[in-house]
């Protein structure tokens, strides 16, 4: 019951995150909705865990909540840059803007 | 004391899933990309924070808590990060933000939504 309660929560909420990734004006409120249905969807594989009474599936919330980082963060910085691979800093050794 | 684990379980799993919707309608209702930042970024830590810390007081003390405390840290450090990196990135992509117009009627930035 509480668990189900729990799951139809997560569920409108990521469909609200799919609303805005819909319509997000710019890339960056796209991203913005990823991230925020990649951390949903961390807590859905969870509680979903304990709604089929197994919470080995913790251990698939635990790498997918690792990904969901390390995905915004190169989506980002391909966003910026064009390229995963490049450096970024110039050849004087600044930051680039 | 079992009774009173479930409730103080029950109790953390529903805030963390009012939270949750919280968060979701203000990425959808709020006007621009910084307060949008503000709505996911923030709320969500709560959320997440409050439905997991449920979880794990459902659970009872064995390995699944242990996996559970482990998500809660990963979440609580990378949730702020990303926020963190996100902003900076809109900032320097140029997008300013949406800013109340002054009463001389001149505008302090451009909007842009």
């Amino acid at each position: 019951m509480l668990f189900g309660v729990a799951t139809i929560a997560i569920l409108v909420a990521m469909a609200l995150a799919l609303v805005r990734a819909a319509l997000g004006p710019t890339v960056y409120d796209r991203v913005l909705a990823v991230n925020a249905i990649g951390t949903k969807t961390v807590l859905l594989i969870a509680v979903l865990g304990f709604l089929a009474g197994r919470p080995e599936f913790l251990d698939i919330a635990l790498v997918y909540a690792l990904i969901n980082f390390i995905g915004t963060i190169a989506v980002l910085k391909f966003v910026r840059y064009a390229d995963l691979g490049k450096a970024t800093t110039d050849s004087d050794g600044e930051a680039m803007k | 004391m079992e009774l009173l684990r479930d409730i103080a379980g029950w109790i953390l799993i529903l805030g963390g899933c009012f939270f949750t919707i919280v968060g979701a309608f203000g990425l959808v209702r709020l006007p621009d990309v910084y307060t949008r930042v503000h709505s996911a970024g923030l709320v969500d830590t709560v959320g997440a924070g409050l439905m997991l810390l449920g979880l794990t007081l459902y659970g009872g003390f064995t390995i699944v808590t242990i996996k559970l405390l482990l998500i809660l840290v990963f979440i609580f450090f990378t949730s702020p990060t990303s926020t963190n990196a996100f902003a900076n990135s809109v900032y320097s992509a140029g997008i300013k933000p949406l800013l109340a117009t002054r009463k001389d009627g001149k505008e302090d930035a451009p909007s842009n939504r």
